[in-house]
């Protein structure tokens, strides 16, 4: 299986080629070209991995190893240093913490660890590599097109492409590199080095406020990689039991002996995927362009935090430290949603229900049964294609309209009507059925009522409560798009071409996912069940129900033929203003011969779901969640230690 | 019995929806005028009047804003039905659910593609309305499934027992959403039967003749799909029972109607959400406990 190796190395080579090339036409084809080198080859890994079960890849270097070693040094010893540099001596003490532990670990290492099977795939790191590999590289390709606006836009902030696009490819290979590392070890260093890129990304402008919201980014994430190096301290030197080092004997194992470095990597996960109370890093996170934050929340980083909650789902089911997980991810996505509400910054309200929806994902992976865990994954898949599809939306009618409010998006479908009719298919993707993640909101309550009574029923309110609120932010953003005030005649050129193909393409995916959903499952999910919980799958959601979705998908694409019929014989008149004779268009004719233009506004709610009240309660409900799930560790460390 | 696809008992329950729903919708709105009137000191209508309305509504010429705002009342229409083709023919009922907000969404949708003020507070509201009752929605329906053990409306209804007995607290949740759902004063926020000035005709200011007309057959099926939700909590234990409480309880609805006023989305909003908290929620926990 030299393609993993290939995937991990081929978006590293193209990233240091970034570095090297100049701005400019050459460039931008290079960018293209290595987008669908990668994507292309992650399509091959699926075709070349199907119905193959779980295969390793030993490397069996010892130089490799210690390679690895030395660069995760060098990663800590840059933190360190440009944490240093600008003051954050917390972000250096922690990351001093997090590299001795380390440090500590491998020179004390009570027991032998070997190398053997360092890599591994299966159908769950195909489907990442496939989120990865596909939207990764388009959010590349929608880079060349928007990168070079920004900077005609943003003429303060130095041009620093070339450092842009190497990040963003070391990015995909440090993605890579974390679903297909079976040792732990090597997952932590691509671990490290996907935080090392966001806090690059988040700071690209080099202002103020980047530096700011990069630290802290960076600041949440070591604290996670604290615990995540606490993991491996655990394994090394208290666990007697080196195979552990590995992550299919680790979950193999069981509960028994994986339960601590479990929920230690969970707590680095829920770091890094925003969890509350770190979700305001993702928040912050918006400063940066918007194809960082695409990246970010669809294909990579957060996608990395859940990634390995999932991956121990198997551990956590029917125990307390599940339960606290999920509860940590239940009141993030009831919080984080309601404060959605109140946004009218589009990508505000996009930061939000990411974290909202990756709350549902760490849920159902701390339930950790099968159908949670089915559930989850798909999850992950629908939410990564819809969220990067809106994200660039939003950014190409950002670059129009020179505002991210969806208030100045009245009427977008008079105006950038390919854009907007995208737009509305993306958000649809996001909560509507029969689209993908309502597909997975039902399983995910099939999954809870079976939880561990009763915290299963506390999730099932969490769940519904939620539910109605993101209806709610979701729809009032759709009907701001299509209401038309006064018809006007549509932009000729609504964005440049590689957004507007990168759009297409991910619009295309949220349809074909939800038309192929009964496959995925099928042939890609549930034989990664069977393989974790040995044995037979049950049944998840039955083919009678997979149909009648499909049905309404149909339906639903079939409808909008109806307009043809609806635009014959009307007779068109204006909207009706209160029966007041002599005022054209939207207005009303106020007194002294004053004409007022009616202004159409969304409720924001601001009282009962102001921002800083409800992260404030999140904060506090989560911290508490975790104080419990340190007692519990600490509690059952005594047991563990050999 | 598990839910089956085109299995004729299922098959015929679809049928027998599509072809009388509206009737009957429209012969209970019939009688709910006629009620509303002797409350009212006057005779009323005929029975069959709402169903006369709606015939003369596909009379009336076609007048739109736009041509597209037909489109999403459409498939209001249409998802409406599918809402209660899927529940008569014993699908899963959170699948339902779903439907019914989808088919809702559409509806908003029309009411914002209109443009209009009026409309557009109709459409705020309507989206309130919809935010308040969903967790009650859902929240019965993972109590129905703790009692009989089955999401499926075919397995629920076969109850050994009625629902009710354990799941009183959801329940009267039910019947307290029930009022918004059925666009009844105090909860009649997003649009109304009744002539209130602010909002004339709020989400539905918009729409005439055939639109109009399609939102009222939509609004019928509605009507005896919710009305057959309630039905759930007796089943085929207490089926008599079951037609009596529902009776009743829409008499209730009634006179609720005619005895209150509108009140304002806040306390709308919160009172939903704090029924559905203490009826509701609280419910659930107590499943466990007997």
């Amino acid at each position: 299986m030299d393609l993993l190796i290939f995937l991990i190395l081929f978006p590293l080579i193209a990233a240091i080629l970034m570095l090297l090339l100049p701005n400019g036409e050459i460039r931008d084809a290079i960018v293209k070209i290595a987008a669908l080198i990668i994507a292309v080859s992650s399509v091959y890994l699926f075709i070349e991995t199907f119905g193959k079960g779980i295969s390793y890849v030993t490397i069996g270097s010892e130089t490799v190893g210690m390679a690895i070693l030395l660069c995760e040094l060098v990663v800590a010893i840059f933190i360190i240093a440009i944490s240093l540099k600008f003051r954050k001596y917390i972000v250096a003490a922690l990351a001093i913490v997090q590299t001795a532990i380390l440090v500590y670990a491998e020179e004390f290492a009570s027991v032998e660890t070997g190398f053997l099977n360092e890599l591994f795939v299966d159908e769950f790191s195909v489907i990442m590599a496939l989120i990865i590999g596909i939207i990764g590289s388009l959010i590349c390709v929608y880079s060349v097109g928007y990168m070079k606006g920004y900077h005609e836009k943003h003429a303060d902030v130095k041009d620093n492409r070339k450092l842009f696009f190497f990040v963003m490819f070391l990015f995909l290979s440090a993605m890579f590199g974390v679903v297909f590392s079976n040792h732990i070890v090597w997952l932590f260093f691509f671990w490290e080095i996907t935080t090392l890129c966001s806090f690059l990304l988040i700071g690209y402008a080099m202002d103020e406020i980047a530096w700011k919201n990069a630290f802290w980014a960076l600041l949440l994430n070591t604290i996670g990689g604290v615990g995540f190096s606490g993991a491996i301290l655990f394994i090394l030197v208290y666990s007697g039991n080196g195979d552990f080092i590995y992550l299919n004997n680790l979950i193999a194992a069981g509960p028994v002996f994986a339960m601590i470095p479990a929920a230690l990597i969970a707590f680095a996960g829920l770091t890094k995927s925003a969890q509350m109370p770190f979700s305001s890093w993702l928040v912050g996170a918006m400063v940066a362009p918007t194809p960082v934050s695409a990246l970010l929340h669809s294909s990579t980083m957060v996608k990395a935090g859940v990634y390995v909650i999932v991956r121990f789902a198997p551990i956590f089911e029917l125990s307390y430290i599940g339960v606290l997980i999920s509860l940590v991810g239940g009141v993030t996505f009831l919080l984080a949603s309601a404060i959605a509400i109140g946004q009218s910054n589009a990508k505000k309200v996009l930061a939000y229900s990411t974290i909202a929806n990756l709350g549902l994902v760490v849920a159902c992976a701390g339930i950790g049964t099968q159908e949670a865990v089915w559930a989850a994954i798909l999850l992950i898949i629908f939410h990564a294609v819809a969220k990067s599809l809106l994200f660039l939306a939003v950014g190409s009618v950002e670059h129009q309209k020179k505002s991210r409010d969806i208030e100045d998006m009245s009427g977008l479908i008079s105006t950038m009507p390919k854009v907007a009719v995208m737009m509305l298919i993306g958000i649809a993707g996001m909560f509507l059925a029969p689209f993908g993640m309502l597909i997975s909101k039902w399983a995910t309550i099939h999954a809870f009522v079976n939880a561990l009574p009763p915290f299963g029923m506390l999730l099932i309110a969490m769940i519904a409560y939620g539910s109605g609120i993101t209806v709610f932010f979701w729809a009032k953003w759709m009907g701001k798009l299509i209401e038309v005030k006064k018809k006007s005649s549509p932009l000729k050129k609504e964005a440049t071409s590689p957004e507007m193909f990168t759009l297409y393409c991910l619009t295309g995916l949220t349809v074909i996912t939800c038309l192929l959903f009964p496959l995925i499952s099928g042939f890609m999910i549930e034989p990664y069940i069977v393989e974790v919980y040995n044995g037979t799958v049950s049944q998840l959601l039955s083919l009678n129900n997979m149909l009648i979705m499909l049905m309404m998908l149909v339906l639903i694409l079939l409808l909008p033929l109806s307009l043809g019929h609806f635009s014959k014989g009307r007779t068109v008149v204006g909207q009706y203003m209160g029966a007041r004779p002599g005022v054209s268009g939207v207005s009303f004719a106020g007194s002294m011969g004053v004409t007022k233009e009616v202004e159409l506004s969304n409720y924001y709610m601001e009282e009962f779901f102001g921002e800083e009240k409800l992260s404030k309660t999140g904060v506090i409900l989560t911290i508490i969640l975790l104080i419990v799930f340190a007692a519990v560790i600490i509690l059952n460390l005594p047991g563990m230690v050999m | 019995m598990t839910f089956e696809f085109f299995t004729n008992s299922s098959f015929i329950g679809a049928v027998l929806f599509i072809l009388f729903a509206p009737l009957i919708g429209g012969i209970v709105m019939g009688i709910d005028r006629k009620i509303t009137a002797r409350m009212q000191g006057r005779v009323g209508p005929p029975v069959l009047q709402p169903i006369y309305d709606i015939l003369k509504l596909f009379e009336k010429e076609n007048m739109v804003v736009y041509e597209s705002q037909n489109f999403w009342i459409l498939s209001y229409l249409i998802f409406i039905v599918v809402t209660g083709v899927l529940f008569f023919a014993g699908s899963d009922i959170l699948l339902v659910i779903f439907a019914l907000t989808l088919a809702h969404v559409f509806l908003i949708l029309g009411a914002y593609s209109t443009g209009s003020p009026y409309a557009h507070v109709g459409a705020e509201r309507e989206l309130i309305q919809l935010m308040a009752v969903e967790p009650m929605i859902i929240i019965a329906a993972v109590g129905l499934y703790q009692v009989t053990n089955s999401f499926d409306t075919a397995g629920i209804i076969q109850s050994t027992f009625a629902p009710v007995i354990v799941l009183p607290g959801i329940f009267l949740g039910m019947v307290y959403i029930l009022t918004m759902k059925l666009r009844k004063s105090p909860f009649d926020l997003s649009t109304s039967h009744h002539a209130h000035q602010e909002l004339v005709k709020g989400l539905t200011t918009e729409f005439s003749g055939s639109t109009l007309g399609m939102t009222e057959i939509a609004h019928l099926y509605e009507l005896v799909f919710l009305l057959g939700f309630l039905f759930l909590f007796f089943g085929t234990a207490a089926p008599l029972i079951g037609i009596a409480v529902i009776l009743i309880v829409y008499f209730l609805e009634v006179f609720v109607d005619n005895a209150t006023s509108r009140v304002k989305w806040q306390f709308a909003l919160k009172s939903c959400w704090i029924v559905t908290a203490v009826l509701g929620v609280l419910n659930l926990l107590a499943l466990y406990l007997i």
